[in-house]
């Protein structure tokens, strides 16, 4: 009886974090469109509820009531595992992300390592659908989003890595608690750009969405999806992109913490916070988007290996030196 | 200690259950997703163990950068050449002496060290070891790893390093007529290097070369 009431709890826990971000999720989709809409002096969505906010609800409905198609000569356990391998790993990597020094599901001590694995996992939501596809444009669509997540997920990796340094902890409550006198984007401020552009990159979104890029793939390796399976990859691409806004935001820009340590900003609490910094990167993801032309393959990578890789490792070894010669390296 | 062992049994099933699907299924693309199922599952065994670090790493490096490569190389593969492999068809291979050899040896090593632990347990005597159990996991892997083995590290490192730059060297071949971007040169190009006017004669044209 004891045991099931812990169950319980726990789930409840889960639902209570998980109907949030599928909510936001959707939300999220409605700004992203409105935001680009805005830079191109149009309205975007704003015809369904209250400024076109219902709008992703009403695309929702859509997808429910349209046919699945599966194409004969798919290979029809990978093609249908594919959306639901994207989603499940959207959603999973919430499980760390500190909402205040309490209110997070679970508080383990390499949670950022859990990030970074999860969202190197994403890439085989891509490949398996578009391998499994059995046609050209998605298999093409995978294997450039393989290389892509591939070669930027290094870059990222040395990020976290800078971070660590100063942390000393990979307990994302602890890299958040040692941000309280100064925000890490301040010193690491060319390590904040460069997370940036490899999580525009890691997420498949523009200028780096080669992997779906419209006018060469039709849709990359979604092109043979259609009704709810479709909806499940595009719910976990944008799922992912508010993952890494909160990754960035626990990272660089204080997670939890309020921006300035005075009596009024302290009483709001943290998770508003939180999702205000989500906001401010997520509608910096948008602009890029509207903002920005699509780059060339090649392009893409020479900026993830030769120029982002060598940034970001030169300054792991000036972040290290630093520390270790003026003796502020962290030690518990 | 119930809940305990119902995960483990679970991820220690499903870990055996795809290392045989690996080499029992037809599909190569399917063997490589069950690897990477057992990838997973073993990395929730180290999990479980209280090796957290450990498990991650794997996940990270196993999982989410040597399968993806191996996926690569398996679906380039031409699938219909796949059909008659040793196990299904009539061509008798080669490959089952050497096979059968490397996993042989690869037997006797597991006998060797699970006998070492039989034999002699302060080995392999966690009290015993140089970590610092009151930290973390990850703690205790920095203290070791970056004080007494050092040496040991850097040199797993070089040999890492060696390995890619001879991976590099043999599969790099230069190729003539290859046109490539130079960014310094289009940058410092000036105009009067890259307009020329011409008097164009009628019904001659003018060459233009790159």
């Amino acid at each position: 009886m004891e045991y099931l009431s812990i169950v319980f709890q726990e789930v409840y826990k889960i639902l209570f974090l998980l109907v949030p971000v599928l909510v936001s999720v959707a939300m999220i989709v409605w700004l992203d469109r409105r935001v680009w809409a805005f830079v191109q002096k149009r309205q975007g969505p704003n015809v369904v509820g209250p400024f076109g906010l219902l709008q992703s609800l009403a695309d929702a409905l859509k997808y429910i009531f349209k046919e699945i198609i599966i194409p004969s000569s798919s290979n029809k356990v990978i093609f249908i595992l594919a959306p639901i391998v994207t989603m499940t790993l959207a959603l999973i990597a919430w499980a760390v992300i500190p909402f205040s020094a309490t209110q997070v599901l679970a508080d383990i001590n390499v949670g950022i390592l859990y990030l970074f694995a999860v969202s190197s996992l994403g890439v085989y939501g891509i490949i398996m659908g578009g391998w499994a596809s059995n046609s050209k444009y998605p298999f093409l669509g995978a294997i450039r989003s393989a290389a892509q997540m591939v070669s930027y997920e290094v870059s990222i990796g040395v990020i976290i890595i800078n971070v660590l340094l100063c942390v000393g902890s990979l307990n994302l409550n602890d890299i958040v608690i040692a941000q309280q006198n100064m925000w890490f984007v301040i010193p690491l401020f060319p390590m904040f750009v460069i997370f940036f552009i490899s999580a525009l990159a890691e997420t498949n979104r523009p200028p780096f969405d080669l992997p779906e890029a419209e006018a060469e793939l039709v849709a990359g390796y979604q092109t043979e999806y259609s009704g709810m399976m479709y909806a499940m990859f595009w719910l976990g691409e944008y799922a992912n992109i508010l993952l890494m806004c909160a990754m960035g935001a626990i990272l660089f820009l204080g997670g939890w913490m309020s921006p300035i340590n005075v009596y009024p900003f302290t009483l709001v609490p943290g998770a508003i916070w939180l999702i205000l910094k989500i906001l401010l990167l997520f509608i910096l993801f948008a602009l890029v988007k509207a903002i920005v032309p699509r780059y060339r393959y090649d392009q893409l990578m020479r900026l993830g290996w030769k120029v982002f890789l060598p940034l970001s490792l030169t300054w792991v070894v000036l972040t290290a030196s630093y520390l270790f010669y003026f003796n502020l390296l962290p030690v518990n | 200690m119930i809940a305990h062992a119902i995960f483990f049994y679970t991820f220690s099933i499903i870990a055996v259950v795809s290392a045989i699907m690996v080499t029992a299924s037809k599909n190569t693309v399917h063997s490589v997703f069950f690897l990477i199922l057992d990838f997973i599952s073993i990395s929730c065994l180290f999990i479980m163990i209280g090796a957290e670090f450990l498990g991650m790493i794997m996940l990270i490096v196993y999982v989410g950068a040597v399968a993806v490569l191996f996926l690569f190389v398996v679906m380039m593969l031409n699938v219909a050449q796949q059909k008659n492999q040793w196990f299904a068809g009539e061509v008798t291979s080669k490959h089952i002496p050497v096979g059968l050899i490397i996993s042989t040896l690869i037997f006797f090593e597991i006998i060797i060290v699970i006998g070492g632990w039989k034999y002699k347990p302060e080995i392999f005597d966690i009290n015993n070891s140089l970590a610092n159990t009151s930290v973390s996991n990850t703690h205790s892997l920095g203290q070791v790893l970056y004080t007494d083995y050092i040496h040991v590290f850097q040199i797993s490192g070089m040999i890492l390093l060696v390995a890619m730059v001879g991976a590099i060297v043999l599969t790099f071949r230069q190729r003539s007529g290859v046109k490539k971007q130079s960014y310094i040169k289009q940058i410092s190009r000036e105009r009067a290097e890259g307009v020329e006017v011409l008097e164009v004669q009628s019904n001659k044209g003018v060459k233009i070369d790159d």
